[in-house]
């Protein structure tokens, strides 16, 4: 039986919460998810910001919340999407053809590749890692070198990919300033000794307890924020990273040698979140899709019965994703209703 | 005198008054340029070389022939205005000297010989004079009938953008469209009267028979003679001066002479030999890309000659050189923006302010190479990671100068104008190379292998890596595997057109990998839009032009796309997700182990 009252694309958080809806409301629900399981890029995260919640957790909270109503496929990657009549979706993947009467996006975003910027030396230097890399370790408990020492000092470069013109990406990522806050805090708490040091344009703080734990995290945890931007880093003999920088609030070049240098990497749409902006004619200038109205109606779109969810739109973080499957969830509800 | 009336006058004033000014002009000129230049004429106007720029000047002024490869339409409206012009006087000469038993006649008789002609007189050959001047005044006509299509259609030319005019262009240009017509109708009046035209002429002058010719006739032949006198008048002061400034161009280049680093009687040669073609106007990236059209050569050598040059002009070009590749007569536009860019800066000392004060110790050990890296590979560090293990695989002890304190070569700065602070940074890289015996240089980056080739005068060798890399492979010092990965290879600007470095890196690229062709390539390859030369383009433009690049580059869906600059790749690694590496990297990956 290939035929559903919604199919949604992507079983991240904001396609999760969607289907937990939908399945409510007794709507027949496929996830389409491209990877081994569902979950998106909760998946990579260990504990989650503000408040240090287990990332593990809440994506088991959301399985749990999943009725029968909700079918779920995975490692199924989209190949097409047609608006066969007035009323009707079709999705096609390698194995099959499924229809709906709504068809909901929720294809999120991939993280910037670091090595576009070549002068953080991410793929060259084996010592420059990316902050999902960094995340990856801290979930194991265990921070090391990739020549396995215990890293004495480690440094953070905010904004790689965002807020870049260079690379055509002009938007902030949202979750990346706190994220690196966060981080730095749980590697101090793993390696005491570590001396880290963080470098921004400015830091946007700007969720509830987010400016807190900033402070705590150079309070308690003394890590150092250097307003400033890095021109280059380099491998020394023994693979550490020499970074060349500039402190731009006391107008002097700075030289720092680190054994760990992280990027703090932003979101840019996801391969098939461009394939569908494309396909609709639907995309804004970063390849995101556009929702009909930013106001009313974020999650409709201009073509009827195609709707929106979470960071296939712009950044947002995993609560923003969660309201905002709730919230498409509702405008399917209202559509399928008055159809 | 039977070979004079008052109607010759104003061509006669005309001539001789636009040759006392083109003699003027050209002493000027030669007097004004500097010594080297001078020194350097004077050698070889001795020589084959001045046989040589007799060919040249013959097949380019004449003929056109440059014209014709870039756009065959617009070669053969050149070529019949010139080669159709020279035709009418050298064989009205000749026809006046068979007429009149000597070549000292009046000069003005070949030009107005028609009416002059006394059809009783007989001589050798005059019906097919009659004939062939026919036919040359038809192959001018026809170029104005095309010159006069193209003001106002310019696309069918292919042409995008035709050039703009000035006033004095304008009455230049009338007169000049005004000329052959009006001679038509002179000859063919005068035809209708005395039966002395050929097919052309007679033809139209049996059709004017009805008319009143004895009182049209002379008035014709007044408004032809004015005609003649106004364009000759104006010509110095139009394009139309590029018509005898290119000969001279010719043989001043064949000579040797070059532009120096600042403004001379050769520039203002090269300025005034621009013949408005506007060819460079449709090469530019700029134009094509980002839609700026009032920046290219031929405005940018329009305002540099009338002094209405703006900063905003001259300092909006990427150096890309793409428009001195395409233009017929061979200026070298960009230099000469380099030397209109040239202005003094008050504070050095932010110049120099990251150079280090301590002299680095002296090398001692034996080494082979330098290498130097350039300050944008320090940027793009893959590209000096990837020549270190080259270096070893092959076996070469080198010295990485400037691996930890990069001076920059200068060369940005020099395309900024900024003469004096680039030659100090020369002066300290060149006592760094200087330090050490090594005698071969190598560098990463071909703004800094333009630089060190033409700007430094090393007494040593200095190679572009591609070029190193392929004498390795060469001489068997280091094995490399065929890879079967698909690549494009991007020709750099500085590379391709500023150093005319081709085939190298494409034997290189045969050796590790399949190497496919696309659209642009070489002389025409399209630049990568984020040249260092220029300060005034908008990022979004910057990336119109990349973009192309990128087009151009991923057309035959290589699996990755090849440079040899830092600066492209960094260029083109900003793009949308392109795999893009430098030469060596891809040589470094398929090192026979
Ligand atoms: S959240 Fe912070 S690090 Fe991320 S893009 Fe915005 S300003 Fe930059
Ligand atoms: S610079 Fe060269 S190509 Fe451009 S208009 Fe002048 S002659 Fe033509
Ligand atoms: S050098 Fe390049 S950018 Fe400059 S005018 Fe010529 S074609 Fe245009």
């Amino acid at each position: 039986m290939n035929h559903f009252d919604v199919i949604i694309i992507g079983g991240g958080p904001a396609g999760m919460q969607a289907a937990i809806r939908l399945g409510n409301f007794n709507y027949k629900t496929l996830i389409i998810e491209k990877e081994k399981s569902i979950g998106g890029k909760l998946t990579q995260w260990d504990k989650l910001f503000p408040d240090f919640y287990s990332a593990e957790e809440l994506l088991q909270n959301l399985t749990r919340q999943l009725n029968e109503n909700v079918s779920i496929l995975t490692e199924q990657e989209v190949k097409d999407i047609e608006n066969t009549s007035e009323n009707e979706w079709t999705v096609k993947t390698a194995d099959g053809q499924y229809s709906s009467k709504a068809l909901l996006i929720a294809s999120g975003y991939d993280f910037f590749n670091a090595k576009r910027k070549e002068e953080f030396g991410y793929g060259i230097y084996p010592n420059v890692i990316t902050s999902v890399e960094l995340e990856a370790m801290i979930k194991n408990g265990k921070i090391t070198t990739l020549d396995g020492r215990i890293p004495q000092k480690i440094a953070y470069l905010q904004c790689v990919g965002s807020r870049d013109e260079k690379v055509g990406n002009h938007y902030c990522s949202i979750n990346c300033c706190i994220c690196a806050v966060k981080q730095s805090i749980e590697v101090k708490e793993l390696l005491p000794d570590v001396e880290q040091y963080c470098f921004y344009m400015d830091l946007r703080m700007a969720g509830q307890h987010y400016e807190e734990l900033y402070r705590t995290s150079q309070e308690k945890y003394h890590v150092q924020f250097i307003r400033g931007r890095i021109s280059e880093a380099a491998s020394t003999f023994d693979n550490r990273i020499q970074i060349k920088a500039e402190n731009t609030l006391l107008s002097t070049p700075l030289k720092l040698t680190v054994d760990l240098f992280v990027l703090m990497v932003g979101m840019e749409a996801s391969e098939t979140t461009r394939f569908i902006s494309q396909k609709f004619n639907i995309s804004n200038e970063y390849g995101f899709l556009q929702s009909k109205q930013r106001y009313c109606s974020d999650n409709e779109t201009e073509i009827k019965g195609l709707f929106l969810a979470g960071t296939c739109k712009r950044p947002m973080t995993i609560p923003k994703s969660l309201k905002d499957g709730d919230a498409a969830a509702n405008a399917i509800f209202d559509y399928l209703k008055n159809r | 005198m039977n070979n004079f009336h008052p109607f010759v006058l104003p061509f006669t004033i005309g001539t001789v008054v636009l040759f006392i000014i083109l003699f003027a002009l050209f002493v000027k000129w030669l007097l004004q340029m500097d010594k080297t230049q001078k020194t350097t004429a004077l050698k070889n106007i001795i020589s084959f070389k001045t046989l040589k720029a007799v060919w040249e000047a013959v097949r380019e002024c004449l003929f056109h022939r440059n014209i014709f490869r870039t756009n065959p339409v617009l070669g053969y409206m050149h070529l019949s205005f010139a080669f159709g012009w020279f035709l009418l006087i050298v064989i009205g000469k000749i026809e006046t000297t068979f007429y009149s038993g000597t070549f000292w006649d009046e000069f003005w008789l070949a030009i107005f010989f028609r009416f002059f002609e006394d059809t009783s007189v007989t001589f050798s050959g005059s019906e097919l004079f009659t004939q062939l001047m026919d036919a040359c005044l038809l192959f001018v006509l026809s170029g104005i009938v095309l010159a006069v299509i193209k003001r106002f259609y310019s696309k069918i030319y292919g042409m995008k953008k035709t050039t703009k005019h000035t006033i004095v262009d304008k009455i230049a240009l009338t007169s000049l469209w005004c000329i052959f017509p009006l001679r038509l109708l002179a000859e063919s009046a005068t035809a209708g009267i005395k039966h002395n035209g050929g097919f052309l002429t007679q033809s139209l002058g049996n059709l004017l028979v009805g008319l009143p010719l004895e009182h049209i006739t002379l008035p014709l032949w007044w408004m032809y003679s004015i005609a003649l006198c106004l364009f000759f008048l104006f010509m110095p002061f139009t394009r139309y001066m590029h018509i005898f400034t290119e000969m001279l161009l010719v043989f001043l280049r064949k000579w040797g002479v070059t532009e120096n680093n600042q403004k001379t009687g050769y520039t203002n040669i090269e300025l005034n030999a621009c013949s408005r073609c506007g060819i460079c106007i449709d090469v530019c990236p700029l134009n094509t890309e980002a839609g700026i059209n009032n920046v290219q050569s031929v405005y940018f050598i329009k305002n540099t000659r009338y002094g209405t040059l703006t900063k905003e002009i001259a300092d909006n070009c990427l150096m890309c050189g793409r428009c001195v590749q395409a233009c017929p007569v061979g200026i070298e536009s960009t230099l000469i923006r380099q030397i209109m860019r040239k202005k003094e800066c008050f504070n050095n000392k932010d110049y120099y302010q990251y150079i280090p004060d301590k002299e680095e110790k002296q090398i001692s050990e034996e080494k082979e190479v330098i290498y130097f890296a350039g300050c944008m590979s320090h940027i793009t560090v893959s590209i000096p990671e990837a020549m270190k293990h080259i270096f070893a695989a092959a076996n070469v002890k080198y010295w990485y100068m400037d691996e930890n304190e990069t001076i920059c070569c200068g060369r940005p700065l020099m395309q900024q104008g900024l003469d004096k602070q680039a030659e100090t940074l020369r002066q300290k890289n060149t006592e760094k190379i200087l330090s050490s015996s090594i005698r071969t240089l190598v560098t990463s980056c071909p703004i800094c292998y333009k630089s060190f080739t033409e700007e430094y005068h090393l007494p040593i060798e200095v190679l572009h890596h591609t070029q190193y890399i392929d004498r390795l492979i060469r001489q068997g010092r280091i094995k490399v595997n065929r890879s079967d990965i698909k690549v494009t290879y991007h020709d750099p600007c500085e590379l391709g057109r500023g150093c005319k470095i081709y085939e190298e890196p494409r034997h290189v690229l045969h050796a590790v990998a399949e190497l496919m062709n696309v659209k642009m390539e070489k002389e025409n390859s399209l630049c990568c839009g984020y040249n260092l030369a220029n300060t005034q383009l908008e990022l979004e433009d910057q990336m119109k032009i990349r973009n192309a690049a990128i087009n151009n580059l991923t057309a035959p869906k290589p699996d990755t796309v090849i440079t040899s600059c830092p600066m492209c790749k960094r260029a083109l690694q900003h793009g949308i997700n392109v795999n893009i590496k430098d030469i060596a990297e891809i040589v470094d990956e398929n090192i026979a182990k």
